[in-house]
């Protein structure tokens, strides 16, 4: 016999007036193979078409689907019922305006953090169609590839308690992006231009270094590793503004 | 009534439409990119396998040149492309991958020495020479001559949408997401915008430009399985055609790739079979050497793809739940090779099927993949029939594709088009001013409204999603990968009573804010028109070319149908009018063999 599995679905659309803010109950058969991302389609589709999530790529691939699932950030398009249990709750990624109902709005979020940080490649050279790619070490360009697998899904903010607290702190998805640009030598920044950007409370001094987000980041980033490279590097630069005569 | 104005209006910003939008944005034009969601969640992220760009770097893409790779393009079209575009893609592919170089992809790279690769099942050894160390590398893909799919591990859709979109937020490119585009602001000669929905609040506003882009990607979604994102619903696609006056080109051709996941369809890359990943049936044996001697596995799409269908028809697939399979067999990659260059099927396998690629089987089948047809453009993208609408990318019929596109060619038509395409909207915007009709856009507005409204005050009608699956299964029903005129017979006449039934469509929810289904609702009779344009297109080309296979006229027929279907949509009709051009002016290659697929040719 297959299990009937009730999900607690956050309901509330803040453009309707008569809606008020609350969970709500809805039961369904559980079929072999069975994601959050077909479960919540059969939801929409058979029981309440107006419930509110987003799903893109339903490959794990986009970071649409951030949602809190039985307390816990993660991509509901990757998320079988199979591992969990017969109640499952589901609510909005916190830290990020509300849409209505599960869905949130992580494009400004992101935006405004990739404006902040300056989150491209600084460099005085002008590009020159006749010329030939500057030559790169593989280990190099895997390496910067391994933290570009970021997919801005949102769940490391979620999931972190300072994130939660202060509303303009980065997040350890800013960090992991400020360390793939000081191991890209196309980047010509220097510590003194990043610390700019990252070296305040809103950056990695305001860090906590508890470690919530690399728990639940789905694509695996070393976040400890990013967070602790950037901290490192930016304590330096923090001490040397301290010398007399350093900048 | 609400009104914003830009300069350049791009419709979607994926790779496509931002890389349009740079080149505007870095001329000093206001730039403004609509999206459905975040632009970097646009499909194109999802893409995996490589970027085709003729540099020739590494060992066994020695000898690379834009004019191998120009005769892939055009052989892989099955010859319905247009070969000026195809000669002005392959000359500006180069540049164009280093200029995304330049921007911070992380491209894999040449290393020097001895390493073993494989084909088909067979470990070969190849040495990379000393002098090419560091320079971008690529890998082997369908169809082509030499390996020039350059990539960053299976990811390299979404490594090269990152940079471009840090790119846009260098320039201040505007991203207005979670927006939708209804229709398009014309005045039968001239497009001046589009009325848009919030999909925050439900609201709708004008956007008018000087210049209006359609990137929105391709239409997969009108397939009910397809390794499409679910946003793939052929919006752009949808107000082109409702201007009655700007034709769709080749929606007959439409890609099935030979690797979906079954089930739920996703892909895991033609990158898998390019590094030597092998095809098994239920024997566990291989079958495409025994079809197709010379490429096996790595044929074009649109010939793996057919040899499948057929061998599973032949009894030869696996049996499951999910109806019949073939198996793709990775394993002799071995671990490591599939953790580092293949990290996303590695991803995909272990979390939608539970199963370790390398040490098991990968179930898949030919899926809807790709669209080539889309909005008719001339070779500066330029859509026909509206002055100042242009088009590029997945939606765009710019047509380097033909009846078939080359595995790592879309990725590089993005950028590529949107380089070219981009410069000529810049050369268009310095001399192009319009004047305002404010009736005209307070009508539009109206009429969006009024849709609106009848959806949200019918009381008894058709259910939404009953409709869209019911257009879905007519297709994939009718209008596969081997077509035929009694199904594309049946298909038409379906689809047209669909269609008549979406005028009556009635929501089950309030249509507030920004209820999902009052968005389908709006997209609904759109899909269904395209689906008609699909089916429609199929049932008249009677010939088979590429990925257009007709059981009953199996021969490719360049004595008649060397040419493009051009579809346009009078208004108040059930079917489309259908025209036809040339499907090239200029011929460089004339038409011949492809040297896989076999089938006949009248000439
Ligand atoms: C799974 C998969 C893997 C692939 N792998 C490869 C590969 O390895 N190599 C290769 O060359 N190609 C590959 N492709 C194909 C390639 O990824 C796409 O063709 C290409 O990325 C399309 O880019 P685009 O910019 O044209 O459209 P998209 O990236 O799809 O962007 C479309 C944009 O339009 C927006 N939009 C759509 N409708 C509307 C509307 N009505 N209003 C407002 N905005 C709208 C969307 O929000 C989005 O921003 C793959 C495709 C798939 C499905
Ligand atoms: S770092 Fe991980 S959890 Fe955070 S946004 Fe990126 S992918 Fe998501
Ligand atoms: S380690 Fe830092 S970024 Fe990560 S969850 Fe803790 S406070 Fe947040
Ligand atoms: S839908 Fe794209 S990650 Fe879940």
């Amino acid at each position: 016999m297959s299990r009937k599995l009730k999900y607690s679905i956050f309901r509330y659309n803040p453009v309707d007036p008569d809606s008020k803010p609350g969970m709500q109950e809805f039961f369904l058969q559980e079929t072999e193979n069975l994601n959050l991302f077909v479960a919540l389609n059969i939801l929409r589709e058979v029981q309440d078409p107006s419930i509110q999530f987003d799903f893109c790529c339903r490959a794990g691939i986009c970071g649409a689907c951030g949602m809190v699932i039985n307390g816990r950030p993660g991509l509901a398009c990757r998320t079988k019922t199979a591992d969990l249990p017969d109640q499952v709750s589901l609510l909005p990624l916190p830290g990020f305006r509300l849409v209505g109902d599960l869905s949130v709005d992580t494009g400004s979020w992101f935006r405004a953090m990739n404006e902040k940080i300056r989150s491209w490649v600084h460099t005085d050279k002008e590009f020159d169609p006749q010329e030939q790619e500057v030559c790169m070490d593989n280990r190099v360009a895997e390496k910067i590839y391994e933290l570009d697998r970021c997919i801005e899904c949102g769940c490391c903010i979620a999931a972190c308690a300072t994130a939660q607290m202060r509303v303009d702190f980065l997040g350890a998805v800013a960090m992991n992006r400020i360390a793939r640009f000081m191991i890209d030598p196309r980047d010509k920044r220097g510590h003194k231009d990043y610390f700019e950007v990252v070296g305040t409370d809103q950056g990695i001094f305001g860090c906590m270094g508890l470690l919530g987000c690399q728990d639940v980041c789905p694509k695996n980033i070393p976040l400890q590793d990013q967070l602790a490279y950037v901290r490192r590097k930016m304590g330096w630069q923090a001490l040397r503004r301290l010398m007399p005569g350093q900048a | 009534m609400r009104v914003i104005y830009t300069d350049l209006l791009c419709i979607g910003a994926g790779l496509a439409g931002e890389r349009v939008a740079i080149e505007a944005a870095q001329a000093g034009f206001e730039t403004v990119c609509l999206s459905l969601v975040p632009s970097r969640r646009s499909h194109s992220s999802a893409a995996q396998g490589g970027m085709q760009a003729a540099l020739g770097n590494c060992i066994k893409g020695h000898g690379d040149c834009p004019d191998v790779h120009f005769q892939d393009t055009v052989k892989g079209s099955d010859w319905g492309c247009d070969q000026e575009v195809a000669r002005m893609f392959v000359d500006n592919a180069p540049v164009a991958i280093r200029q995304m170089d330049y921007w911070g992809v992380p491209w894999n790279r040449v290393v020097a020495g001895r390493s073993c690769y494989y084909k088909g099942g067979e470990r070969l050894e190849k040495e990379e020479p000393l002098e090419k160390t560091g320079l971008i590398t690529a890998r082997d893909f369908g169809g082509t001559a030499r390996w020039r799919a350059c990539f960053c591990s299976d990811g390299t859709g979404h490594a090269m949408l990152y940079p471009l979109d840090n790119v846009a937020v260098k320039y201040g490119v505007q991203v207005h997401d979670r927006t939708e585009a209804l229709s398009l602001i014309h005045n039968g000669e001239q497009c001046l915008g589009a009325v848009v929905r919030c999909l925050k609040t439900g609201r709708l506003l004008a956007y008018l430009a000087r210049a209006t882009l359609i990137a929105s990607g391709g239409f997969g979604r009108i397939y009910r399985a397809s390794t499409n994102a679910v946003i793939n619903e052929g919006g752009g696609q949808i107000i082109a055609l409702d201007t009655g006056v700007v034709p769709l080109g080749n929606m007959e051709a439409v890609q099935f790739h030979p690797t979906g996941i079954v089930p739920t369809d996703i892909l895991v890359t033609e990158g898998c079979r390019g590094d030597g990943g092998t095809l098994l049936d239920v024997k566990q044996e291989r079958f495409m050497p025994g079809y197709e001697p010379e490429k096996a596995e790595l044929a074009s799409r649109d010939v793996v793809s057919r040899c499948m269908h057929e061998h599973m028809a032949r009894g030869l697939g696996v049996k499951s739940p999910y109806g019949d399979h073939l198996w793709l067999d990775i394993r002799h990659l071995g671990r490591e090779h599939i953790s580092v260059k293949l990290r996303e099927v590695d991803e995909i396998c272990k979390n939608f099927l539970g199963i370790d690629p390398a040490e098991q089987l990968i179930p898949v089948r030919p899926t809807q993949h790709y669209s080539m047809g889309g909005v008719r453009t001339d070779k500066n993208g330029a859509a026909y029939g509206l002055k100042g609408l242009f088009s590029a990318g997945e939606a765009a019929c710019w047509d380097m594709h033909g009846f078939n596109r080359l595995g790592g060619n879309s990725l590089s038509e993005t950028v590529v088009a949107g380089m070219i395409v981009g410069r000529k909207i810049v050369e268009f915007l310095q001399g192009h001013e319009i004047s305002l009709n404010t009736g005209l856009v307070r009508n539009e507005l109206k009429k969006q409204q009024e849709r609106i409204n009848r959806l949200m005050s019918r009381d008894s009608g058709e259910r939404v999603y009953d409709l869209r699956n019911r257009m879905q299964d007519i297709l994939m029903d009718y209008v596969g990968i081997f077509r035929n005129e009694k199904d594309l017979n049946t298909a038409v006449d379906e689809l047209r009573e669909v269609l008549h039934r979406t005028g009556n469509l009635k929501l089950s929810s309030s249509g507030t804010g920004a209820d999902p289904e009052l968005a389908l609702a709006l997209r609904l009779p759109g899909m269904v028109r395209l689906a008609l344009c699909v089916a429609y297109g199929a049932l008249e080309r009677r010939e088979s070319r590429g990925s257009h296979a007709r059981q009953d006229y199996p021969a490719r027929n360049d004595r008649d149908w060397l040419v493009r279907t051009l579809a346009c949509w009078p208004e108040s009709r059930d079917l489309p009018r259908l025209e036809y051009e040339p499907a090239t002016r200029i011929v460089e290659i004339p038409p011949g063999d492809r040297g896989y697929g076999g089938g006949g040719v009248i000439s």
